[in-house]
């Protein structure tokens, strides 16, 4: 299936957000996500499935002001 | 003191636009400051850049021991800002959040409408405030109304290096609310703004773009930590208020009488 990840569209399997992430190199990294603009913790990303056009945004510690 | 944390340094300093990592390492320690702020933005997944630029950032930070203010920038929406002080609790494991809600891409204005109510929803959430807003009275009672427990008056527009633009304005802050921690952020240039708010009896000042993009920002660190320290001195000796006439600073009686 077909969804956007930090705005690029990327080809994945069906998964979960803790699936996906893994598979797109995210797995171990200190990262923040939120699926349609909704905030997804840690705890819930397995329990967490991505549907076909799901927006994923991966954030990490960056600087700032 | 913000939401029970007792500090030692009133410098606050914002970790963006440094010319390298080493200059920021090197500036923080510098500036004595022990409260920097960070942001949270997309990361690239590895085959793209490696490690990612995220992760090598926090490490430096967390090498450095100082505790971090997370920010919204950039969020135009209550929507969005409140979605991103949820990410970085998680990420950064802090109540803290500096929350900014833009409206005008030109001056960066806060949205006070806006960050009023994304205020009064993440307090309500147990986050810890620290908005980034006008000198505006009335915006200000709001937020403490919202649940804030420290206020972050802009000096100016962020990076203009113009100064406090309003003191009339953050001076009536400042007696409105003398209990409430505040914080000029934003705006300042040189060390003397720093000072200058600092003598009105700010509890502190946030800062990034003087310093970061300073010729050497490291001794510029310094120097606004020095003059940070000279103004808070100075507010607590009580300085004099301007007056229209000449007050002789010399005695007069027991002048010699040398005239005609």
């Amino acid at each position: 299936m077909r969804i956007f990840v930090n705005g690029d569209q990327r080809e994945i399997e069906p998964a979960t957000l803790a699936l996906a992430l893994a598979a797109l190199g995210y797995g171990g990294k200190k990262v923040a996500t939120a699926v349609n603009g909704r905030f997804v913790p840690v705890p819930a990303r397995a329990a967490t499935a991505l549907n076909d056009g799901d927006k994923l945004e991966v954030v990490a510690p960056m600087q700032g002001g | 003191m913000f939401y029970g944390v007792e500090l030692s340094s009133r410098l606050l300093l914002g970790t963006a636009r440094y010319p390298s990592p080493k200059v920021l390492a090197d500036a923080i320690q510098a500036s004595g400051a022990e409260v920097v702020t960070v942001s949270l933005r997309r990361e690239a997944g590895p085959e793209r850049q490696g490690p990612g630029a995220g992760q090598s950032f926090w490490s430096i930070i967390r090498s450095l021991g100082v505790r971090v203010l997370p920010n919204t920038a950039g969020c135009h929406s209550v929507k969005e800002a409140v979605t991103t002080a949820h990410m970085a609790r998680e990420m950064f494991d802090t109540p803290w959040i500096k929350l900014e809600v833009i409206r005008d891409d030109e001056t960066l204005q806060p949205d006070v409408f806006g960050l009023v109510e994304a205020a009064r929803v993440l307090s309500e959430d147990g986050f810890e405030v620290f908005p980034y807003t006008t000198e505006d009275l009335a915006v200000a009672d709001r937020l403490v109304e919202a649940g804030c427990r420290v206020l972050m008056p802009w000096g100016a527009p962020i990076g203009s290096a113009r100064g406090l633009n309003n003191v009339y304005g953050l001076k009536a802050l400042r007696a409105h609310f003398p209990e409430i921690p505040l914080v000029v952020d934003a705006g300042l240039g040189v060390p003397s703004h720093a000072a200058a708010a600092m003598e009105l009896g700010y509890d502190a000042v946030l800062l990034n773009t003087a310093v970061a993009e300073a010729g050497d920002p490291v001794a510029m660190a310094k120097a606004f930590a020095m003059a940070i320290d000279a103004g808070r001195m100075a507010f607590a000796a009580k300085p004099l208020e301007p007056r229209d006439m000449a007050a002789p600073s010399t005695p007069v009686l027991g002048k010699a009488a040398l005239g005609d």
